[in-house]
């Protein structure tokens, strides 16, 4: 029944492994929108019988934002920051991409562990946790500002499917209120990236690390 | 209790409307005035008859906030300390309205004001709520607006760094405080105070300690008293005198309220109270004889007098653990009636010391002088305050201690440890009242005595008529409540059967109005005599001129103003004597040759608890927080790590 939802699972697992590999940040930021398009028509995959008017709507806004509106607004801030387009990962994709698949393990295990209802569709709990961890990956091992944001986005994709495990029919409330952030937040870093590139002519997060206040040479005053 | 509620309306809307009219100082000062004052008869009303029947009021609204609910109780021990609030708010507007206008245009009049009414609006709430919730809302705002009006003169480093170390003790406060509600409502749906039952006995005592530390940092005394000489001097006169006049008592007020949740009570309590609060009367003593400023001596004296109620109150539950009831009843009457007198006296110190400051510029001790002759009424209501201060009749500053006094030797009838703190209790406040006396002669002699020393003391002007209106007005009600302190009675014995027991508020209504009587008549006898003494000399000086001469000449045919005592020399013998403890630093000049050349003299009190207790301790948690430092390194991925690893860490501990 749920076949063409688990082919949907194994890609959304094939894209977080590519993502962990890809060196480009155009070529990132195109894979996070399709993770979020394919991620947002799961819903109308995986339910039985024809889709709710509201789930298609609400799919055609999810797809509509995650494929279109945020890929352009990062594509805008990769341009106007005039950085390389390179990620400049801090570990190498050998370490990545062995990390994505250590963490698609650790998920599988704790899948299995998770006190959770039955799912209609086989491997999205583990699928939706490797996710997440790609997400945390992404933004713990690049150094660019713009990947934070790709990583904060793949988590968003990897808890709206973990929502989906979870209410296959309603995951609406949930979802719209993360997406309200999601949208929110992307937006402000977007505005807050092209600041600092404005100010600092890079977007390297390692180099802000000046700008807080701790420092040796006041101790003690 | 609509009364009291419309009071809060007047308060906060007058705030908001000096707030909106700030680009108009003048209108601005009109609608915080005119507000506080007409919400201060509001307030008086309802807290004056409820004093009068004893009856509790309460008022309960619907607020929809978790545990909370907007309940307010309005009983003779609110009452008791809501009337010195309302009677000092309006004094001091009155006052401020002359003292503001000199900062017009340089300083946000309207955000003074509103910082003010609401400040005495958190006040009241905090007296009248009885719900946790509330309570804590009112705590904080109080907090807030009195910290708003610390900051007054910002643009010192001196004002920044006190109005900090009252941020951080108002907020150690409000924490230990939150705990305390929380084992007192813990098993209850609501945080409404009748709902509080009384915990184990280990509970109760935990109970009673976080609360003696939470409110202690609000009233104020050693070693928690840190801010308090930083914060009050700092803000603008009328408000230290609001501050420390009634703010400080919120503390107190506090503990009496955990006290009537905890029932019964451990003797060691009361001994906590009393050693606390010895402590801090002999040292707030010492300490104020030892300041520089006006405003400082006044802040000790504060704390010095907050020991005495504590001292009152713990010899109260001494009384009452061990079976002494006229005792306790003594002790704790003397306790409230001090916080009575206490909150007018030093109200009417603090407006004086403003008095000082906008008529000299300053109120620096070694700097003034011979103001008496230059600011004449305002001086009279100083020595007025002074008197009341150092308990001299026919003022009202003795009237509470002397019923204390009274309490403390029925200990000597009781078993050894009751007579113990009866008797210690007696030394350490006539030993205080030495000190402060001391204190006080200081700093009047030095300001208002005497021949100016410094060119600002010699062109000082006296103060506004608004001024010296609220200042005449303390100073009748000094002597007035001091004459009348038997009639005093009656609301006082319903204050203290609300706040510690029936049974107490009835034993101290008969046993103190016996020694009260005598009191009072001793001082209309010494106001009797007064009077006699000036009509004679009036007869004596009858059609002669008497010759003037300059004070404190000793002996030379050409004195000048340097060879008057200063206040470091008139204090140099007991503070010499307490060095170990007030520890100034400072250097003596060493006169060797027959002829001596310059020579300088230099002498400043050190804030030892600050500098030997606290600093210290400060500079050890920084030193321990530097440790793990190389935690704070500022990579934004690595803080994101340490976020996945505890959730992680979190998930799988919970697998």
């Amino acid at each position: 029944m749920h076949t063409f939802a688990e082919l949907t699972i194994v890609f959304i697992v094939l894209l977080d492994l590519s993502l962990a590999v890809a060196g480009s940040l155009s070529y990132c930021i195109k894979l996070v929108a399709l993770q979020g398009v394919v991620a947002g028509l799961l819903p109308l995959l995986a339910a039985s019988g024809a889709p709710h008017a509201r789930a298609v709507l609400f799919a055609a806004v999810i797809v509509g934002l995650k494929g279109a509106v945020f890929p352009w607004l990062l594509m805008r801030a990769r341009d106007k920051s005039g950085a390389r387009k390179d990620v400049e990962p801090l570990i190498s994709y050998p370490a990545s991409i062995l990390l994505c698949l250590g963490a698609f393990v650790a998920a599988s295990w704790l899948g299995s562990r998770l006190p959770l209802p039955e799912t209609h569709v086989a491997w999205i709990v583990p699928a939706s946790l490797a996710t997440i961890f790609t997400g945390f990956l992404l933004i713990t091992t690049r150094s660019k500002a713009i990947s934070q944001v790709l990583g904060y986005l793949v988590i968003e994709n990897g808890i709206y499917i973990f929502g989906l495990a979870l209410f296959v029919e309603q995951p609406m409330m949930v979802e719209l209120a993360i997406l309200l952030d999601v949208f929110v937040a992307v937006f402000v870093m977007g505005i807050a990236i092209f600041h600092i590139s404005r100010e600092f002519d890079h977007i390297d997060t390692a180099e802000l690390s000046e700008l807080n206040d701790w420092r040796r040479g006041e101790y003690g005053k | 209790m609509l009364l009291v509620l419309l009071s809060f309306v007047i308060l906060l809307a007058s705030a908001v409307a000096a707030l909106c009219l700030g680009g108009r100082p003048s209108r601005a000062q009109d609608a915080g005035a005119y507000g506080a004052v007409a919400a201060s008869i509001a307030g008086l009303i309802p807290s004056v008859q409820t004093l009068l029947s004893g009856r509790t009021e309460t008022l309960s609204l619907p607020w929809p906030v978790p545990l909370g609910s907007f309940s307010l109780t309005l009983d003779p021990l609110s009452a008791f300390f809501l009337v010195p609030v309302f009677t000092l708010t309006a004094l001091s507007a009155v006052y401020g309205v002359d003292y503001l206008k000199a900062y017009s245009g340089r300083k946000p009049l309207g955000l003074v004001w509103a910082a003010f009414n609401t400040l005495t609006a958190a006040m009241a709430l905090v007296f009248t709520s009885s719900n946790a919730v509330l309570f804590m809302l009112g705590w904080e705002l109080m907090a807030a607006a009195s910290f708003i009006l610390v900051l007054f003169e910002h643009e010192k480093a001196q004002t920044r760094k006190a109005a900090f170390i009252y941020l951080a003790a108002g907020g150690a406060g409000a924490l230990l405080l939150m705990a305390v509600f929380a084992l007192l409502g813990s098993g209850s749906a609501t945080l409404d105070f009748s709902s509080f039952h009384s915990p184990s006995r280990a509970a109760a005592s935990a109970v009673f300690l976080l609360a003696l530390c939470g409110f202690g940092l609000k009233a104020g005394f050693i070693p928690l008293h840190v801010w308090l000489p930083e914060a009050h001097p700092a803000a603008p006169s009328q408000v230290s005198a609001v501050m420390s006049g009634v703010m400080i008592k919120t503390g107190i007020y506090g503990i009496i309220r955990i006290l009537g949740f905890l029932r019964p009570w451990e003797e060691w309590w009361g001994w906590a109270l009393l050693i606390i609060g010895a402590g801090s009367c002999v040292l707030g003593a010492l300490f104020a004889l030892a300041q520089h400023e006006l405003k400082r001596v006044l802040a000790y004296s504060s704390i010095e007098n907050i020991g005495i109620i504590l001292l009152a109150a713990g010899l109260g539950v001494i009384g009452v653990t061990r079976g002494a009831p006229e005792l306790a009843a003594l002790a704790f009457a003397g306790a409230l009636l001090h916080v009575f007198n206490h909150s007018l006296f030093k109200g009417l110190l603090f407006m004086g010391a403003g008095s000082v400051l906008h008529g000299a510029g300053t109120a620096e001790l070694e700097a003034l002088g011979g103001l008496s002759k230059r600011m004449r009424a305002s001086a009279v209501f100083f020595l007025a305050g002074s008197a009341a201060a150092c308990a001299l009749p026919p003022f009202n500053g003795l009237a509470g201690e002397f019923l204390i006094y009274a309490g403390a030797l029925r200990g000597i009838n009781f078993p050894a440890s009751v007579a113990l703190a009866g008797v210690a209790a007696g030394l350490v406040l006539a030993v205080a009242g030495v000190l402060a006396a001391a204190a006080f002669v200081r700093a009047g002699g030095t300001v208002f005595l005497g021949e100016p020393r410094s060119e600002r003391a010699a062109g000082a002007h006296e103060s506004g008529p608004l001024m010296l209106f609220a200042m005449g007005a303390l100073a009748l009600l000094c002597l007035v409540s001091g004459l009348a302190a038997p009639f005093l009675l009656g609301p006082l014995a319903f204050a203290v059967s609300s706040g510690f027991g029936p049974l107490y508020g009835f034993t101290a209504g008969i046993q103190g109005a016996a020694p009260l009587v005598y009191v009072s008549a001793g001082g209309l006898l010494l106001l009797a005599m007064a009077a006699i003494a000036a009509a004679k000399r009036k007869v004596f000086l009858r059609g002669k001129k008497p010759a003037e001469g300059v004070t404190w000449d000793c002996g030379y045919a050409v004195p000048t103003a340097r060879m008057q005592y200063g206040a470091s020399s008139f204090s140099q013998p007991l503070t010499d004597f307490f060095q170990p403890i007030l520890r100034k630093i400072g250097q003596y000049p060493v006169i060797s040759e027959y002829f001596p050349g310059k020579a300088s003299f230099s002498r400043e009190a050190q804030a030892v608890f600050y500098n030997e207790l606290y600093a210290p301790a400060a500079f050890r948690i920084r030193e321990l927080a530097y440790r793990f430092s190389w935690l704070q390194h500022g990579r934004l991925q690595i803080y994101i790590m340490y976020i996945v690893v505890t959730l992680m860490g979190l998930l799988l501990w919970k697998l």
